[in-house]
C-alpha cells in the first residue's frame, strides 16, 4: 500500500475560525495520512487547540471542509466526530475524578444489559482485554481521581481505544509527565500506529519531542500554517523559528550566580490538602540571596501546600519557616508582604488577579490599605491612577487603558499585570509557582529575564514547575518533591534531566543500580 | 428506671432518652407524612444538582403546585359534585385532577428555572428565588381573587391506607409496617421513588451521565453527552416530585391551601440533599429526622412528659412552646453547620456550561 | 467575551449612552412587568364578572393617583419606600461581598422587635436619650441577626441562603414568644408591646415623615462612598468578586463575611426600628411584613447599586401606596403588585435575552450582580 493511491485519513482544508477581536484559524489546510504521527507545533495561543476544537466538534468552523478517507464529513459535535473514528487526549484530561476507570471509559458509549441498566461486566472484560493488549492493566474498579497522571492519561488512551479510534488527537500530552513517562507513552502511541495503523495528531510546543515522534511536522503561528517539515531534516532552530517569526534564543542565558546569605530557611515543614490530610512531610531546604532553588516534580506532590504554607496562604501543620532571619512559620499574607516576599501564583485566575476589577485596583492589590495609596479609611484614586500608569510603561502591558477590567487582557499581559506589582519594589524572597504556564514565548522570555534580573539584583528566588525544562533552564539548584518529601537536591550545572526525570517518577526509593536497570529497559522498551 | 432516673443532672438525659423512646411510636406514622413532602423535595433537588443545576426554587415550586393542584380539585369537586372514594386511598377524579395539575405546575416552573440558569444562564440562585417570590405573589393573589371568596371550595383529601389490626399488632415488625404503609398514596410511595432513584443514579446510563455531567460537563460533552439536554431533561423531570410534594401539602395534608404553606420545607428539603450526601436514601433519612423534629415539637405539646419525668417535665415545660415549633428549621442550621464542610457536592454545581471551547 | 478595546470603548461612550446602557434593562424589566401585569388584571376581571378591558388601565390610573395625585401621596410613597431603601441595601450590600442576605425579613423583625422593647423601656428619658438608644437597638438586633448566618458561613461553610431563610421562621417565633410572654405589656386586651413614650420619632415633615425616613436617605451616600471610595468598600468587593485573590491580597474573607453580614443586619434592623419608632409605635405578637422579600426585589433591581436601590425603592414604595386606591376604586386586589414585582424579577433574569432583543450592550465588562451569587453553594465551599 503506497500514500499515493491511498487518501489521506484526514483532511482539513481552508478551515477559518473568528472570535471577537481575533482571527484563531486563518486558512488553515492540514493532511493526516494513515499511520502517521503527525505533529502540530505552535506556541500557546497559535490556534492548535482551536483547529482541533473543530476537528472534534467542539467548535464550528466559519470557513473550510473536513475530509475523511477522501470524503467531505460535517462535524457539529463530538458525537459525529467519534462517530468518524475520531478520538481527543485533550490537554486537561477529560476525565471525572469521582467515577471510576470502568465508568469514565464506558460515559457516552455504554454497553446496557438491557435498555435501562449498564452492562458493567461486559465492560471491564473489554477494558481488561485493552489493557492487556497493549501493556497497561488498569482496575477498572479504581476512582480515576486516586490514580497518578501518568495513569489517567493511560486512561485517557483506553476511552479512544475502547472507541476504536482512527484518527486519534493528542494535546500536550507530555507537559505533565516525566521524561520516562512520556517515553512510555511514545512507545504506546508507536504501537498504535504500527498495530492498528491508527493516524496520530501530535500537538506540541516542545521541539525535541516533537522531532522525536513525528513522522511529519506542521507549524502554527498566529492562526496560519508557516511550514511544513520532516524531522530528518530539520532541526529545533528551524523549528523554533518557524513557530516563532523570529530567531529565538533557546536557552536562557543565565549566567553565574552569586549566592549570598541565606533568606528561606524551611525546616522540617509539614502541611495538610484541604481534606485534613497530610501531604507535606516535614520538607527542609534553604534558598539564599542572589539565587534560584527549583522545585520540579510531577503535579500534586505537595508543592501546590508547599507554595501555599510559605506565602502565607496555608497553615503549617509542624517545622519552622524563616525569611533572613525573621521566624514566618505563622506569617499572615500581609505581614509577609510587609516582609519583602512577593508572589506570582500558578493560577493567576483564582489568586493572582480580580477579573471584573479594572487593572488600577489590580496593580494595589495587596497594598490597597497602605499609603499612598489609602490615607486610613480612604483610597486615594490619584495614586492609585498613577501607579498603574508606571506598571503599564515599565512592564509592557498591552492595554487600550489601565481602567479596563482585568479579564479583558490576554493571558501573557494579565501575567504581565502580576509581574509587575509583585516584582516592583524591594524584595527578599520571590516565590514564582508555574510562571509561565500557558503564555506564548515572547511573554515567556520576558519573564524569565526579569526573573534572571531580580536573582542578579539579590533576590531569593524560588520556582516551583511541573514543566521539568523550565526548572532546569532557570535554576541554580533544584530540589526534587516526590509524595510530599524533598527527596533530592542538586546542583543544576551537574543536573541531569534524566535522573530528575527518575527522581520525579519514583522518589529515588530504589537503589542507584536498580535505577540504572530500569533506565535502560525503558530504552529498550522505546 | 427509677433508680437511673434519680442520678443527679445524667438523671435528666436519661429521663429524656426514655421519653423519647415512650413517644416515638405514637409519632412514627406522622413522621413519614411530615417527611414525605421534605424527602419529595429533596430528591428533585438531587436530580437538580446531580446534574450540575441549584434548584433553590423547590419552594416555589411547591407552593405553586400545593395551590394549583388545590384550586383545580376544588374546581372538579364543584362541578362533578360529591363522588364516592375509590378503594383504600379514596381516589376521585377531582383529586386526581389536583394532583395532575401540581405535576404539569410544578414541571413548567422547573422548565423555566431551566431556562433561566441552562440557556440564559442567569445566576441558578437568584433564578431559583426569583421563582419563590413569584410564587409567593402569584399564589398569593390569585388566592383572594379565586379561593377567599368562595370558601367552601375543595375536594377533601385522599384517605389513609389502613392496615389489618392483626398486622399493627404484630411486634416491631407491625410497627414498622403501620409507620411506612399506613400513609396516603403520596407519602407512601415517596420510599418506592428513593429506592428507584437511588438505584438508576447509580447502575443506569442516565445515572451514570447525570452524575458525570455534575461533576464535570465537559468531560461528559467530548464523549458525545448533551450536557444542555440532559440538564433540561433532569430539572423538569424533577418538577414532578416538587409538584408531588405540593399535591400533599393540600390534597393529601391538610384539604385546605394557605399563603405561604410550603413554610421553608423546600429549603429544608435542600439541607437534607446536603446531609444526604447527594444520594436519595441519604436524603430520605435526612428528611425523616427533620420531620421527626417537627413531629417531636407536636408531641410535647400534646403530651408533655408528666410524672414519670419529674425533672425533665419541669425543664421542658419552661421551655416555650415556640422552641419545639420551630425545631425543624433550628435541626437544619445545626445540621447545615455540622456537616457542610465535610460533605462535598458535584463539582459543576451552580455553574452554566457553554457548549463552545474558546481560543 | 468582550475583548479589552471593547471594554475601553464602552466606557469612553457618551455619558448618555452609558445611563442608557445601565437603565435599558430595569426600564424594560419594569413597562413589560406592567404589561404582563395588566393582562393578569384583565383576565381576573373574568372571574368576578365579564371580560373588562379598560380595568387595567383604570387601576393603574388609580394607582398613579394613590402614590402621586397630591403631597399627601408623594408623602406616602417616600414613607413607604424608606424601609425598601434600607432593607434593599442589606440585600444589595451583601451581593457586593458574594452574600446573598434572603435574610432581610428576619433581620427586619429582630430590629423592630429590639426598638418596641428597648423604646417602650427607655420611653420615660428625654427624648435625645430614649429616641438613640431605641433606634440603636433594633440597629444591633438586626445586625445580631445578620452576624449569624455571617458566622455560619464563615466558619462552618453552611450557605447563607439556606441558613437565612431558617433564622427568618425563627425570629417570627422569638417574637411570637416574647410579645406574648416577657415583653408583653399589661392591659390591652392583646399582645402588644408597651407604649413607647418619648422613644417615638420626631415628625420632620407633614403628619408622615419622621426622623427614620431621613436616616435612610443619609445613608444611601455614605453606603456608595462605603463601597467606592472606602478601603473596607474596596475589602468587600474584593471578597465578592474573587474570595481567594482576597485571601492572597492580605484580607480576611471570613471577617468580612461576618462583618458584610452583620452591617446587612443592621441595616435592615434600622429599616424595622422605623417603621415602630416612626409609625406604628408598638409590636404584636403576629407583625406581620414582606418588606424582607421586597428588598430582594428592590436590589435586583437596582443593581446592588445605592442610587439604585433608592430609585428601585422609590418606585416599589410608589406601588405599594398607590395600591389601597386602586383596591378600592377598582377593586383589584393590593396582592396584585405582589405579581408584577415578581414579574418584574422575572424580566430582569432575561437581562441577556432583552440586551439581544435591543441590542444594548452591556454598560461594561464586569459580570453583573444577577450572574455573581452562586458561590459556595452545598459542600464546595
Amino acid at each position: 500500500m503506497t500514500d499515493a493511491v491511498r487518501p489521506p485519513t484526514l483532511e482539513m482544508r481552508g478551515i477559518t475560525k473568528r472570535y471577537p477581536g481575533v482571527v484563531a484559524n486563518d486558512h488553515i489546510d492540514l493532511d493526516v495520512r494513515p499511520g502517521e504521527i503527525h505533529a502540530l507545533l505552535g506556541e500557546n495561543g497559535a490556534g492548535k487547540s482551536t483547529l482541533m476544537n473543530i476537528l472534534y466538534g467542539l467548535a464550528t468552523p466559519d470557513e473550510g471542509e473536513i475530509l475523511i478517507d477522501g470524503t467531505p464529513v460535517i462535524i457539529r459535535d463530538p458525537n459525529d466526530a467519534i462517530d468518524r473514528g475520531i478520538t481527543m487526549v485533550h490537554q486537561h484530561f477529560m476525565l471525572v475524578p469521582v467515577l471510576s476507570v470502568a465508568e469514565n471509559i464506558l460515559l457516552g458509549d455504554e454497553p446496557m444489559a438491557n435498555p435501562v441498566f449498564l452492562d458493567r461486566r461486559a465492560a471491564h472484560v473489554r477494558i481488561r482485554e485493552l489493557g492487556r493488549q497493549f501493556g497497561f492493566e488498569v482496575d477498572p474498579d479504581a476512582k480515576v481521581g486516586s490514580l497518578s497522571v501518568g495513569w489517567q492519561q493511560r486512561v485517557e488512551i483506553l476511552k479512544a481505544l475502547y472507541r476504536n479510534a482512527n484518527i486519534l488527537v493528542l494535546d500536550e500530552p507530555t507537559a505533565v509527565l516525566t521524561p520516562q513517562e512520556t517515553r512510555e507513552i511514545f512507545a504506546v502511541l508507536r504501537q498504535l500506529t504500527s498495530k492498528l495503523g491508527t493516524s496520530i495528531i501530535f500537538i506540541s510546543h516542545k521541539l525535541y519531542e516533537v522531532l522525536e515522534i513525528a513522522d511529519r511536522i506542521t507549524v502554527i503561528r498566529r492562526g496560519k500554517v508557516v511550514g511544513s517539515r520532516i524531522p530528518a531534516e530539520t532541526d529545533e532552530e528551524d523549528l523554533a523559528e518557524l513557530m516563532v517569526g523570529r530567531d529565538v534564543n533557546l536557552t536562557v542565558d543565565r549566567g553565574e550566580s552569586h549566592p549570598g546569605e541565606a533568606m528561606l530557611v524551611a525546616e522540617d515543614v509539614r502541611a495538610a490538602d484541604d481534606r485534613g490530610r497530610e501531604v507535606v512531610h516535614g520538607v527542609s531546604f534553604t534558598v539564599r540571596a542572589g539565587e534560584i532553588f527549583g522545585i520540579a516534580g510531577v503535579a500534586g506532590n505537595g508543592q501546590d501546600e508547599l507554595v501555599e504554607t510559605i506565602t502565607g496562604l496555608r497553615k503549617t501543620t509542624g517545622g519552622r519557616l524563616s525569611l533572613a532571619g525573621e521566624p514566618i512559620t505563622t506569617a499572615t499574607p500581609r505581614e509577609l508582604h510587609e516582609q519583602g516576599l512577593a508572589f506570582v501564583p500558578a493560577d493567576r485566575h483564582r489568586f493572582g488577579l480580580v477579573l471584573s476589577f479594572p487593572l488600577t485596583d489590580n496593580f494595589i492589590l495587596n497594598d490597597y490599605h497602605a499609603e499612598p495609596y489609602a490615607s486610613g479609611f480612604v483610597r486615594n484614586d490619584d495614586a492609585i491612577r498613577s501607579r498603574a500608569e508606571e506598571c503599564v510603561a515599565e512592564y509592557d502591558v498591552r492595554t487600550p487603558s489601565t481602567t479596563v477590567p482585568a479579564g479583558t487582557l490576554s493571558g501573557g499581559n494579565q501575567q504581565k499585570v502580576v509581574v509587575a506589582r509583585e516584582f516592583g519594589r524591594e524584595l527578599k524572597l520571590l516565590v514564582l509557582d508555574q510562571p509561565t504556564r500557558g503564555l506564548d514565548v515572547g511573554s515567556i522570555e520576558f519573564i524569565h529575564s526579569q526573573t534572571i534580573k531580580r536573582r542578579d539584583a539579590g533576590t531569593a528566588i524560588l520556582l516551583v514547575s511541573a514543566e521539568l525544562d523550565e526548572v532546569l533552564e532557570l535554576s541554580d539548584r533544584i530540589g526534587v518533591m516526590y509524595r510530599g518529601e524533598l527527596v533530592a537536591v542538586v546542583d543544576a550545572r551537574e543536573a541531569d534531566k534524566e535522573e530528575i526525570g527518575l527522581l520525579m517518577a519514583t522518589g529515588g526509593k530504589i537503589s542507584p543500580e536498580a535505577t540504572k536497570v530500569m533506565a535502560a529497559e525503558l530504552e529498550q522498551v522505546s | 428506671m427509677d433508680v437511673l432516673y434519680g442520678i443527679p443532672i445524667l438523671g435528666v438525659i436519661f429521663q429524656f432518652i426514655g421519653y423519647v423512646i415512650d413517644v416515638t411510636p405514637g409519632i412514627a406514622p406522622i413522621v413519614v407524612g411530615l417527611a414525605a413532602p421534605i424527602a419529595l423535595g429533596a430528591l428533585c433537588g438531587i436530580m437538580n444538582e446531580r446534574s450540575g443545576v441549584v434548584n433553590i426554587g423547590i419552594e416555589g415550586m411547591m407552593l405553586s403546585a400545593a395551590f394549583a393542584g388545590f384550586l383545580v380539585a376544588g374546581l372538579v369537586h364543584q362541578s362533578m359534585g360529591s363522588v364516592e372514594g375509590w378503594g383504600a386511598f379514596g381516589i376521585t377524579p377531582a383529586l386526581l385532577a389536583g394532583v395532575a395539575t401540581a405535576i404539569i405546575v410544578a414541571m413548567l416552573l422547573s422548565a423555566l428555572h431551566a431556562w433561566l440558569s441552562i440557556t440564559v444562564a442567569t445566576d441558578q440562585i437568584i433564578s431559583g428565588v426569583i421563582i419563590n417570590v413569584a410564587a409567593l405573589g402569584l399564589t398569593g393573589y390569585l388566592n383572594r381573587l379565586l379561593i377567599s371568596p368562595n370558601p367552601r371550595l375543595g375536594a377533601g383529601t385522599f384517605s389513609t391506607f389502613r392496615l389489618p389490626p392483626e398486622v399493627v399488632d404484630f411486634p416491631v415488625v407491625g410497627w414498622i409496617l403501620e409507620m411506612f404503609v399506613e400513609q396516603g398514596p403520596i407519602a407512601m410511595s415517596v420510599i418506592v421513588f428513593v429506592i428507584v432513584l437511588q438505584v438508576l443514579l447509580f447502575r443506569s446510563r442516565w445515572g451514570l451521565r447525570t452524575r458525570a455531567v455534575g461533576e464535570h460537563p465537559r468531560a461528559a460533552d467530548t464523549v458525545g453527552v448533551n450536557v444542555i439536554r440532559l440538564r433540561y431533561r433532569n430539572v423538569i423531570v424533577a418538577g414532578v416530585f416538587a409538584g408531588l410534594a405540593g399535591a400533599y401539602l393540600t390534597l393529601e395534608g391538610t384539604g385546605s391551601f394557605q399563603n405561604g404553606m410550603s413554610a421553608g420545607r423546600g429549603f429544608i428539603a435542600l439541607a437534607a440533599v446536603i446531609f444526604g450526601r447527594w444520594t436519595p436514601i441519604g436524603a430520605f433519612g435526612a428528611a425523616l429526622l427533620f420531620a421527626y423534629s417537627g413531629a417531636f415539637g407536636q408531641a410535647v405539646r400534646i403530651r408533655p412528659p408528666g410524672a414519670d419525668y419529674p425533672e425533665l417535665g419541669t425543664i421542658m415545660a419552661a421551655i416555650p412552646s415556640q422552641v419545639y415549633g420551630s425545631l425543624p428549621y433550628i435541626v437544619t442550621i445545626i445540621i447545615l453547620a455540622g456537616v457542610v464542610g465535610r460533605s462535598i457536592g458535584p463539582a459543576a454545581v451552580g455553574k452554566p456550561y457553554e457548549k463552545e471551547a474558546h481560543g | 467575551m468582550t475583548t479589552a478595546k471593547e471594554a475601553e470603548r464602552r466606557a469612553n461612550a457618551p455619558l448618555l449612552r452609558r445611563i442608557l446602557r445601565l437603565v435599558a434593562v430595569p426600564f424594560v424589566a419594569v413597562v413589560g412587568a406592567l404589561f404582563v401585569g395588566a393582562i393578569i388584571i384583565t383576565l381576573s376581571s373574568l372571574a368576578t364578572g365579564q371580560l373588562d378591558l379598560t380595568l387595567a388601565l383604570r387601576a393603574y390610573a388609580d394607582l398613579f393617583q394613590g402614590a402621586f395625585g397630591n403631597l399627601r401621596g408623594i408623602l406616602f410613597t417616600i414613607v413607604t419606600a424608606t424601609p425598601l431603601i434600607l432593607g434593599g441595601m442589606a440585600v444589595g450590600l451583601g451581593f457586593k461581598a458574594g452574600l446573598f442576605n434572603i435574610g432581610a425579613q428576619g433581620q427586619f423583625l429582630m430590629g423592630a422587635l429590639g426598638s418596641a422593647a428597648v423604646g417602650a423601656w427607655v420611653g420615660g428619658a428625654p427624648p435625645l436619650v430614649a429616641v438613640p438608644v431605641a433606634i440603636l437597638a433594633g440597629a444591633l438586633l438586626g445586625a445580631a441577626w445578620g452576624f449569624i448566618p455571617g458566622a455560619l458561613k464563615a466558619w462552618t461553610g453552611a450557605h447563607e441562603v439556606v441558613t437565612t431563610i431558617m433564622l427568618n421562621f425563627i425570629a417570627g417565633a422569638v417574637i411570637g414568644y416574647l410579645i406574648t410572654g416577657p415583653l408583653e405589656a399589661p392591659g390591652y386586651g392583646f399582645s402588644r408591646t408597651g407604649e413607647l413614650g418619648n422613644s417615638e420619632l420626631p415628625l420632620i415633615l407633614g403628619s408622615t415623615i419622621h426622623l427614620g425616613v431621613l436616616i435612610a436617605f443619609l445613608l444611601v451616600p455614605a453606603i456608595w462612598w462605603l463601597l467606592s471610595r472606602s478601603t473596607l468598600g474596596f475589602e468587600i468587593r474584593t471578597v465578592g468578586a474573587n474570595p481567594d485573590a482576597a485571601r492572597y491580597a492580605g484580607m480576611h474573607p471570613a471577617v468580612l463575611t461576618i462583618l458584610t453580614m452583620s452591617l446587612c443586619g443592621l441595616l435592615a434592623g434600622l429599616a424595622g426600628a422605623g417603621q415602630i419608632l416612626g409609625i406604628s409605635h408598638f409590636m404584636t405578637a403576629s407583625y406581620g411584613t414582606s418588606i424582607g422579600f421586597d428588598a430582594i426585589s428592590v436590589a435586583l433591581l437596582g443593581r446592588a447599586n445605592p442610587w439604585g436601590i433608592m430609585a428601585a425603592a422609590l418606585l416599589f414604595g410608589a406601588m405599594r401606596a398607590g395600591s389601597g386606591l386602586m383596591q378600592i376604586r377598582a377593586g383589584i386586589p393590593i396582592e396584585i403588585i405582589d405579581v408584577i414585582q415578581a414579574l418584574i424579577l422575572l424580566f430582569l433574569a432575561t437581562d441577556v435575552v432583552i440586551r439581544r432583543a435591543l441590542r444594548i450592550k452591556a454598560p461594561s465588562a464586569e459580570p453583573t450582580e444577577l450572574q455573581t451569587a452562586t458561590r459556595s453553594y452545598g459542600g464546595t465551599t
